[in-house]
């Protein structure tokens, strides 16, 4: 059976697909692609659901192969270094994966995920519905843990698509992390109107105490008005805590369903991507919006994915290093995308 | 408690895709019902758009796809249902949890009782004769928080985390009971441990209590623990449910 071959891998690579839901009442976490907008594109690329299995890639990088027939496969999200038989392919691609051809990748110019998904159902049961892994309690993906070198994932039945393949044109993708959209709430009232203005102030760095589960941030001392002890509600992705000490957590894809400290804001759906793509050390500002402008900035992304998604046909002798670095960083489209 | 029944919730933004409708702050059964009356209203005639529901002790987190559902048209919605709500609470059920307070499952229950002052077979005894109700999940699969512990079992979390834990364990903190499925590190005591499987994937309902469920403890020996854990883990139901 066609199937990929994990030949080597670094830590922090998982299969993700939409991610668990429906059971958040029982406490079990959702999971799901850190990225979620790079998770689709990468599947919509090879004709699979936005929502299916595909790797999410961590900047420990991978290495693997098609075994028993050729694989037609997609990558989307960070900007990673990816070569196929030594050979430089676009960050954002479309590419056939023959026989024992080497695909490679490893941490590139920005990004922190990078999806790869494969053109046809990854053969993984599913847990609860669902095949996205949960590392911390053993569950979905290959047998809920993180890949490892030797894995081997049979895809049955694997898809194709016409194109030779190309590069991805997704100038959504292209996120500077420098201004993350929030709403606030929903304990804002547990902070005084001068801890939210230091809150949206910022600059608050990026941490490497990082993971799937949570992003922290380092910035000015945030104090809450009264105690930060609160009984335990529903989190949602994005939702930004402040424990005791002052400093924010951003609960990611990972997270707990329900958790006790006061929560300041909420990053919107459309800009969830755009942080976890963001590197320690990353210097980043929130930036109150309202409701409805939360939902437009949701309902762009929807429509992009709505549309095929465009695959700018490359031929090998085109990739030179030129046009590979222009590919991802086309200054007009990423000041056109700013939020503001 | 005719104040707070009076007072209408405040709904309360996560993000643009989840609404949370808090009813107070405190933990308390009044609240807690009608959270769950307001949980079973939206459950039996989901809108399109609604995704998921969670109920805490003092508020209903309503997940939705706002492209599909309109926020003022959620609010509104559960305004309306709010009336009903309390006709659409089923009586929860009442289920008998086997406990194996002895060691080596109990392995914090004689550091607790000291703390507390009185002999670990004391502290047992009290916490099985207790009836909980199963206020919420959260944490990780299957992890149940049980309001009802008795007041001379108050005792603070510790302050820093003990090492991790064995699957099944019953827990004793914060003025609460709780059950956790998963092994992990935690704040609270560990008072015994639990044949029964709260969460099984593979079972038909991978989760036996749903909030607003009753229950009680039921003291084993170690002996009692070994056989109904065999059983449990071939796939039956060792903990009895009877109706309300």
């Amino acid at each position: 059976m066609t199937a990929l071959r994990i030949l080597s891998c670094g830590p922090g690579v998982t299969v993700q697909d939409g991610g668990r839901h429906g059971y958040l009442r029982y406490g079990v976490t959702v999971a799901g692609p850190m990225d979620a907008l790079a998770h689709a594109v990468a599947n919509r690329a090879v004709g699979n659901w936005e929502d299916s299995a595909a790797l999410e890639v961590s900047l420990g990088g991978i290495e693997l192969t098609a075994e028993d027939g050729p694989l037609t496969i997609a990558l989307a999200g960070g900007t990673f270094q990816t070569t196929l038989d030594d050979q430089p392919l676009p960050a954002a691609g479309v590419a056939t994966l023959e026989p024992g051809a080497k695909l490679r990748l490893r941490a590139g110019a920005a990004g922190m995920w990078c999806y790869l998904a494969v053109a046809g159902d990854l053969d993984l049961p599913t847990v609860l519905g669902s095949r996205a892994t949960h590392a911390r309690t053993g569950m979905g993906g290959l047998d809920g843990r993180m890949l490892q070198a030797g894995d081997r994932i049979a895809v049955s039945p694997p898809g194709r698509v016409a194109a030779d393949g190309g590069a991805i044109v997704a100038p959504l993708l292209d996120r500077p992390a420098d201004i993350v959209r929030v709403l606030p709430g929903p304990q804002r009232d547990y902070f005084a109107e001068d801890q939210v203005a230091a809150f949206l102030a910022g600059p608050w760095r990026i941490s490497s105490r990082g993971d799937r589960m949570a992003c922290f941030l380092e910035g000015p001392v945030l104090r809450h008005a009264g105690g930060f002890n609160i009984p335990s509600d529903g989190v949602a992705m994005g939702a930004i805590q402040v424990p005791g000490e002052g400093q924010p957590i951003v609960l990611m894809a990972d997270r707990q369903s329900t958790g006790g400290y006061p929560k300041i804001a909420t990053v919107i759906a459309a800009d969830l991507g755009r942080l976890a793509q963001a590197r320690p050390g990353t210097e980043i500002a929130f930036r109150a919006v309202s409701h409805g402008e939360a939902v437009r900035a949701l309902a762009e992304q929807r429509a992009f994915l709505a549309a095929p998604i465009a695959i700018e046909p490359l031929r090998r002798d085109r990739f030179s290093s030129e046009f590979l670095l222009g590919r991802n960083l086309v200054g007009g489209w990423i000041d056109a995308r700013r939020p503001g | 408690m005719s104040d707070m029944v009076a007072a209408g919730p405040v709904f309360l933004d996560a993000g643009e895709s989840a609404l949370v409708v808090e009813f107070g702050r405190s933990v308390d059964p009044a609240l807690s019902d009608r959270v769950l009356a307001l949980d079973a209203a939206l459950a039996a005639a989901p809108p399109e758009g609604l995704r998921e529901l969670v109920p805490t002790y003092r508020s209903l987190m309503i997940h939705y796809d706002p492209l599909r559902l309109d926020r003022a048209r959620l609010v509104g919605l559960v305004e309306e249902r709010l009336g009903a709500a309390s006709a659409d609470l089923r009586p929860g059920a009442l289920w008998t949890i086997p406990c194996c307070y002895a060691l080596p499952h109990g392995e914090d229950l004689a550091e607790m009782a000291a703390l507390l002052g009185m002999p670990p077979e004391r502290a047992a005894d009290l916490h099985a004769t207790a009836r909980y109700r199963v206020y919420m999940y959260g944490f990780s699969p299957g992890f149940t928080y049980l309001g009802g512990l008795p007041e001379p079992l108050a005792i603070s979390r510790r302050a820093r985390p003990r090492p991790p834990h064995d699957s099944k364990v019953v827990l004793v903190g914060g003025g609460l009971s709780a059950i956790a499925s998963f092994a992990m590190p935690t704040g609270w005591y560990v008072v015994g441990r639990t044949p029964e499987r709260l969460y099984a994937p593979e079972r038909a309902s991978a989760f036996l209590f749903e909030p607003g469920d009753s229950l009680r403890f039921e003291a084993i020996d170690p002996a009692t623990f070994a056989a109904l854990e065999a059983r449990a883990e071939a796939g039956e139901v060792v903990a009895r449910r009877m109706p309300a």
